[in-house]
């Protein structure tokens, strides 16, 4: 499986959703009424089509906002992305902060269209535009005390109603070791679909890291500190019995709550089986050569 | 006047379902369509459980006896609801994949603890009909107590599938806490009854 697929745009959103659930709900609807399979046709080896515009827009975990996925996409509208500065600091040679506008001259994101694992069981294809980390770092030149990095997406409670739950502890916080964050895999995005990214998938720039769960890809960042040891996510700190430092997809790793073995991927209805590394094991598999992975989940 | 309104529990009970067929067609069941009706389901399920357990206590302290029969009703259709639900989980969901499904049985709590709430509800919904409460005689209200183990399993179910945040399942389980203290003898002895006037 390619990790990265040249892609031709599709401009518009695809409304294809309803009609593909509907068509396979009546053929599953056959199967349990004892038709034969062979009317159904044999299943298809899974392609990796991008997940239309609508539900990658409409379908989004950002507490920020909500923890309901449908109400993120109507409470974005008072959030402002611009202007919007991304800090890097901590141990490297020339801290340094960004605006996302030079980001976008300065590194020139291109397309990548990735695979997206939410913890949750289910997944997305989302064509995204963004650079590598790396380049970032090449910029800032971490100090050989930099082990880690530590991202911090912005804290503004009247912007973000979800913040004001006070059952998390915001501002939402990620970390990547920094031999992850060098992987040319490791993106941070500021568009999907040819265009800017909307408030809900976390605009003006957030990380996109493949072969980790969704949870992993912080978004709408302000800072990435460049730290001597391991920062402790937000998600750790509320659940640390299910999410690791790590969260590598890993089928092999079982959650109390969600089959790790099997995912949805929206818009379809058979369930697949989730592949190690989301597909990514060649990018990836020898960072964590090893480690044990069901220690460092 | 109860009496004469009582009907109102079958369309009441299957307003849930006629919504779900409705925001099915109007394409309103979110990108992940399949994990709706499951969760939907499931609380309604929930719900009409925790109702039918309200109907015993308020009839024992508010005299209210035409209430009764709704109670089998409610029962019956927390039942459709948990078949539902279940039905939804092995044949959409999963597919009828039976190696998947007995490894999220074997690796995951919460999906025993909920087909176990409805192996206990199963006898239950059999067992409803007057026939059976005349052959099982005294038995049948011991066997139908099962209820209790079933709710407070089904709260367990759901406190183990929500994502960190537990003040729901937290509430409907001090409901059902709440309905099932009611009926501990020294709780029903104390709380004042009221008597015929």
């Amino acid at each position: 499986m390619r990790a990265i697929t040249p892609l031709n745009i599709t401009p518009e959103p695809l409304y294809l959703n309803r009609r593909a659930f509907m068509r396979t709900f009546g053929a599953g609807l056959a199967v349990a009424a004892g038709a034969p399979a062979t009317l159904l046709g044999a299943p298809s080896e899974p392609t990796d089509l991008p997940t239309s515009f609508k539900d990658i827009t409409h379908y989004n975990n950002f507490y920020e906002f909500s923890s309901n996925k449908q109400a993120v996409a109507r409470m974005v509208s008072g959030f402002e992305t611009t202007p919007w500065q991304l800090e890097v600091t901590g141990r490297v040679a020339k801290p340094a902060l960004f605006d996302v506008e030079e980001l976008i001259t300065r590194f020139q994101p291109e397309e990548r269209v990735y695979r997206l694992r939410c913890v949750e069981g289910w997944s997305m294809v989302i064509p995204w535009h963004g650079f590598p980390l790396a380049r970032i770092l090449e910029a800032v030149q971490p100090t050989p005390e930099a082990r880690y990095l530590k991202f911090i997406t912005v804290h503004r409670p009247r912007q973000m109603p979800g913040q004001k739950n006070g059952w998390y502890h915001w501002p939402y916080v990620e970390g990547l070791r920094l031999d992850e964050a060098l992987n040319d895999l490791a993106i941070l995005a500021t568009g999907l679909y040819a265009k800017k990214l909307l408030a809900q998938n976390g605009a003006p720039v957030r990380l996109v890291v493949p072969w980790k769960y969704g949870f992993k890809s912080i978004k709408s960042i302000v800072r990435i500190e460049l730290v001597k040891s391991r920062p402790t996510s937000l998600w750790m700190r509320a659940a640390p019995h299910e999410y690791g430092f790590y969260a590598n997809v890993n089928p092999k790793v079982p959650h109390p709550r969600w089959s790790q073995a099997s995912e949805r991927r929206i818009g379809e209805f058979r369930r697949r089986r989730t592949l190690m590394y989301n597909g990514y094991e060649e990018q990836v598999a020898h960072l964590y050569a090893g480690m044990d992975l069901k220690a460092n989940y | 006047m109860i009496a004469r309104a009582r009907w109102l529990v079958h369309p009441l009970a299957l307003l849930p379902l006629a919504l779900l067929f409705y925001d099915f067609l109007i394409d309103n069941l979110t990108a992940n369509p399949i994990q709706e009706i499951t969760q939907r389901t499931g609380k309604t399920a929930l719900i009409l459980l925790i109702l039918t357990l309200v109907v015993t206590p308020v009839n024992r302290h508010f005299r209210l006896p035409d209430l009764v029969p709704l109670r089998k009703r409610l029962g019956l259709y927390a039942f459709l609801y948990a078949t539902l639900h279940l039905s939804i989980f092995v044949g959409l969901d999963y597919f009828f994949d039976w190696e998947l499904i007995l490894l999220e049985l074997s690796e995951k709590l919460y999906v025993l603890v909920g087909l176990t709430a409805w192996l206990l509800l199963l006898p239950l919904a059999v067992t409803s009909t007057k026939g059976w409460q005349r052959r099982l005689g005294k038995r049948w209200k011991g066997l139908h107590r099962l209820i209790y183990v079933a709710a407070s399993a089904v709260i367990l179910h759901f406190l183990w599938l929500v994502k960190s945040d537990i003040r729901e399942p937290l509430a409907y389980g001090a409901g059902v806490a709440l309905l099932l203290t009611l009926r501990l003898p020294p709780v029903r002895r104390w709380l004042p009854r009221r008597t015929p006037e």
